[in-house]
């Protein structure tokens, strides 16, 4: 099998060294994402008046803590292109899916809007 | 059937290997992307025939209202029954409960049992390993699976009808609150089944992408594959990315029908005069909206392999290179990606803003300019070609126009202000039926009659497959031609007497009442449709009896292509090609300048 | 021929075939659960002012649960890791970690089940006067557990007290409803804590309507059991392949190890999924 000079998470990543480094990782993304879940359930206790802030702070928290598995668990931060195209459509036609249908509620012409 | 030709292949290419597999294992449970391929061809052929009876029932009811149905009247009604055991059409009339099942099933049945296992299921799977130079599928077992899984919804489909109560009634796009208040179990069967053809459908998809990314032969770069490659793999992305969110609301009407929830159900809502005993607080446009994300990358699904059926069938009648091959493909991506984002044309009429009612409109019209590419490109590729006209040729060729007049009377309904007066009218029938069935199915007939001879090693007649075309061709406009001025006069879809009740016939005095016309075109339809039925009676026995008695082939590629499903032994064996192919040019190098033939395979150095 | 790039990577792409499918699968669960979500925005957005279920959920047994899927995630990968410096034994070690997570995940959901399945909303004809914290107030809807015969009986609703003849049924109600806003749910619960509960006796013929919280009690608890059912299944679904591949299945660790440490890896994304869905669904139903 070929030597790999640069840290790529692939199955092919075997050397001792490169694998200890990345368990270091993991381990202090696991403990990232502990911490994220305190902070997470801490700040539902806040009771914001304003509730686009509070849906956007669970939702921000929720991301980096989703971002931290996608990249580092699922070695996404180190992954080949394809995997990232095939995410960036999906990605993509996800929020297509949630905007346009929620919009589409929502803009309804002024004499018939029930609410 | 196949057990002469396949067993003397199967037995030359693994002499060496171990015990001969049972009959099961070879022709049930095999992993063979082939005997898959056949599988889900002559699965979904038995659906669409089936699809089509229930047609020719409707049909008769619409333009014979109240009148028992011949010949098979008298089965219906000894079959069919209610929920409490009663026959629903005991004298062999229709009744409109069972013209709304009919009509339901009809439209399920062809789209997701007929339409897509087999442009997709079957073509895509038996052609597209050989066409890239793969042995097989990238994921074998799962294919295996995905088959399975197909017929076990089939099945339950299939079943439903004899249920109590009977199948789903509620149309093919189940809208609630209807679907989920009516109170037989149709629907119930009708979601299950969904499931499993939703879940068969994914995983062929995760197999079809797979395959053409990491099992392309040396040299075959993504540039080099043959359009119907690039076909199934934008087709394999749609059913991937928009079933999920049907999948999603399948369940969600599941909950509302067997657990009571409200997804769907609004607040107050009243069922058969009484306020519903549910939660409310659901919205029935959720369903709409989910079920349309779906719906309309389905309708590329059904015509994208289509298209890559025709055009190998052109390049390969034409003898010379498609037109425009970077144009295709970047036709076939765009509007794979675009149909993510059209879906509430669909919705026009449901209350939507001007705002995102434009938004629609206008990634509508944009998804039309690549379709047109596409289209025109396959025209001029016929333009100075040495055109052979064979039966793959002619509905390869018929193809063109239909599709083109399906795709053209799209754009008044994908304008908002036209489609205010054709939305659910028959204009609405004739222009998806158009692309569909002159359109997609004319070119699963040419790809049938086209790699049959790969298949079996036998030719179809020529001249019962030209029977088959020229009545095909009548037939279907004369079926479907007249709808378009039955739905401009406004005549609405799913009506069970064919719209007497809304005529000038029952109400003389009515505005806007139908013209007699408008009624009388039922009967010429009505004929169409037998027309039809008949000229595709020498379709299905070609098909049987030349796996036996057809001609047989003189050479591995009797139709002189150039793509690699070609360069292999009749029928390939087991792992396809016996030493790994190299694509060496381009799919189309037919008539080269100072070349021996007037063609050159794709493997040729 | 065989299936080339089953475990060697294909140069051009530089994945093998298994990873090229997983990632595929993914995305289409990411529109699955995705258009789920979307349901959940559509139905809360449409919701009019007030209706909408909160605060009705364990937050501590949810967090709980949050570590536990965590935990099971760090482990598959660690597992997966030693398996890539050729310790099997470690890898079982982790893998078994993993397993018994998720098993743990199940259990706890389905005790979460169990308890939402005793716990009623009626809606009485005439109002009465229950505690919302420390007031008292006259409200025609009343949260809490029935009492009746001695047992704190599951799944009753407006039809179960005509179809099994009940006159009338005692009422543990709860010192709070979700119809106030998070603030005043949040001290009407701390400011109650201890405190008894008031204990109504209601008569049939006083109830409009009774239901447990189950999916048709409100779109809330539809979208609730749903999306938790569905990433349930997930969660089972995802364990016994993890399971068969870190039992049955080990026998590939002998015969082709590079393969086996692919299928490790390939169900570990899967499970990374299962992780992420959570993620999100936690602070969505359990929280906001």
């Amino acid at each position: 099998m070929s030597n790999h000079s640069h840290s790529h998470a692939d199955a092919h990543s075997h050397a001792p060294e490169e694998v200890a480094k990345h368990v270091k990782t993991y381990l202090f993304v696991f403990g990232a994402l502990l911490v994220a879940t305190v902070v997470t359930v801490a700040l539902n206790y806040l009771h914001f008046d304003s509730k686009v802030l509070t849906i956007g702070i669970a939702l921000l928290v929720a991301a980096v803590k989703a971002s931290l598995v996608a990249c580092y668990f699922m070695h996404l931060i180190s992954e080949k292109k394809m995997i990232y195209v095939i995410m960036a459509f999906t990605t993509f036609f996800f929020i297509g899916l949630m905007a346009l249908t929620v919009i589409s509620y929502l803009d309804v012409p002024p004499e018939t809007a029930t609410r | 059937m196949q057990a002469t030709t396949h067993t003397a292949a199967h037995h030359g290419a693994h002499e060496a290997h171990h015990h001969e597999p049972s009959f099961l294992q070879k022709y049930v449970f095999s992993t063979d992307h082939k005997v898959i391929g056949i599988q889900y061809g002559l699965t979904s052929l038995g659906f669409l025939l089936f699809g089509f009876l229930l047609m020719l029932c409707m049909r008769w009811q619409i333009a014979h209202p109240g009148e028992t149905i011949p010949v098979v009247g008298k089965l219906l009604g000894s079959i069919l029954r209610n929920m409490d055991g009663s026959l629903m059409m005991p004298d062999g009339k229709m009744t409109y409960d069972v013209y709304n099942i009919f009509g339901a099933m009809h439209g399920t049945i062809m789209v997701f049992l007929a339409i897509v296992p087999l442009a997709f299921g079957a073509f895509g799977n038996y052609v597209t390993p050989l066409m890239i130079g793969a042995p097989d599928m990238a994921f074998p077992r799962l294919n295996m699976a995905s088959y399975h899984v197909f017929l076990l919804g089939g099945i339950v489909m299939f079943a439903s009808f004899f249920i109590p109560g009977s199948a789903a009634q509620s149309g093919w796009t189940s809208y609630s609150p209807l679907a989920t208040t009516v109170t037989t179990h149709g629907q119930a069967y009708w979601l299950v089944g969904m499931v499993l053809l939703i879940t068969s459908s994914l995983l062929g998809a995760v197999n079809f992408i797979a395959t053409i990314i990491q099992l392309r032969a040396p040299g075959m770069t993504w540039m080099r594959l043959p359009f119907f490659v690039w076909a199934q793999f934008v087709t394999g992305f749609l059913l991937l990315l928009a079933f999920p969110p049907l999948e999603a609301a399948g369940i969600m009407q599941l909950m509302d029908n067997v657990f009571g929830t409200s997804f769907f159900l609004p607040t107050g809502l009243a069922v058969g005069g009484r306020i519903a005993d549910a939660s409310g607080g659901g919205s029935p446009l959720l369903w709409q909206h989910l079920f349309w994300f779906l719906a309309h990358p389905e309708v590329y699904v059904l015509i994208l392999p289509g298209m890559g059926i025709v055009a190998e069938v052109i390049a390969n009648n034409t003898r010379k290179s498609l037109w425009g091959y970077k144009s295709l493909v970047f036709s076939a991506l765009a509007i794979g990606f675009i149909s993510f984002i059209v879906w509430a044309h669909h919705m026009y009429l449901t209350g939507m803003g001007t705002k995102i009612s434009a938004f629609f409109q206008t990634t509508t019209m944009i998804i039309s300019i690549p379709s047109v590419i596409i289209l025109t490109c396959l025209f001029i590729s016929l333009w100075g070609g040495s055109i052979r006209f064979t039966t793959p040729m002619l509905f390869a060729l018929a193809f063109l126009p239909m599709f083109g007049i399906g795709g053209l009377t799209g754009l008044p309904l994908g304008f908002a202000a036209s489609d205010i007066h054709l939305h659910d009218t028959y204009y609405v029938i004739a222009h998806f039926h158009y692309v569909v069935a002159p359109g997609t199915i004319f070119a699963l007939f040419a790809g049938i009659y086209y790699w049959f001879p790969k298949m079996t090693g036998r030719m179809m007649s020529e001249f019962w497959g030209k029977v088959h075309f020229i009545g095909s061709f009548i037939f279907m406009n004369v079926v479907f031609q007249p709808m378009f001025a039955q739905g401009m006069a406004g005549m609405i879809r799913r009506m069970a007497d064919g719209g007497l009740n809304y005529s000038k016939i029952s109400h003389p005095d009515a505005i806007g009442g139908l013209d007699k016309i408008y009624i009388d075109l039922h009967t010429v339809i009505l004929w169409g449709a037998v027309g039809l039925a008949i000229s595709q009676i020498p379709f299905i026995v070609n098909l049987f009896v030349s796996i036996k008695k057809g001609k047989k082939v003189t050479s591995d590629n009797p139709w002189e292509a150039t793509t690699l499903d070609w360069q292999t032994p009749t029928p390939p064996p087991h792992g396809n090609f016996t030493k790994e192919p190299v694509a060496h040019r381009n799919p189309y190098d037919y008539s080269l300048p100072g070349a021996a033939k007037d063609f050159t395979p794709q493997n040729q150095p | 021929m065989d299936i080339p790039y089953t475990s060697k990577p294909r140069p051009d792409t530089g994945i093998y075939n298994a990873k090229v499918g997983i990632w595929l699968f993914l995305a289409s669960e990411v529109m699955l659960f995705g258009a789920l979500f979307s349901a959940y925005i559509l139905l809360r957005v449409g919701a009019p002012e007030g209706t909408w279920v909160h605060g009705m959920l364990n937050i501590p047994i949810g967090t709980f649960n949050t570590f536990v899927l965590i935990t099971s995630s760090v482990t598959v990968v660690l597992g997966w890791a030693a398996l890539q410096l050729g310790n099997f034994q470690k890898y079982k070690f982790y893998q078994a970690i993993t397993i018994l997570c998720a098993l743990g995940f199940m259990g706890i959901k389905s005790f979460e089940y169990a308890d939402k399945f005793k716990h009623y909303e009626v809606w009485l004809k005439n109002p009465v006067t229950v505690m919302h914290g420390d007031k008292e107030v006259q409200t025609n809807r009343v949260l809490g557990h029935i009492e009746y015969d001695g047992k704190h009986p599951y799944f009753w609703n407006t039809r179960t007290l005509r179809e099994k003849g009940i006159e009338g049924f005692k009422f543990e109600a709860d010192p709070y409803h979700y119809t106030l806003s998070p603030k005043e749910l949040a001290h009407a619960k701390s400011v109650s804590k201890g405190k008894p509960h008031v204990v109504l006796d209601i008569k049939t013929a006083d109830v409009e309507r009774l239901s447990a919280f189950v999916p048709s009690h409100s779109t809330y608890f539809a979208v609730y059991f749903t999306l938790t059912a569905l990433h349930g299944l997930h969660v089972l679904g995802g364990a016994l392949v993890i399971f068969y591949i870190w039992g049955p299945g080990a026998k590939m660790w002998k015969s082709d190890p590079l393969r086996y440490t692919n299928r490790v890896e390939v169900s570990g994304l899967f499970w990374h999924f299962v992780d992420l869905v959570w993620i999100f669904l936690f602070p969505i139903i359990y929280l906001l």
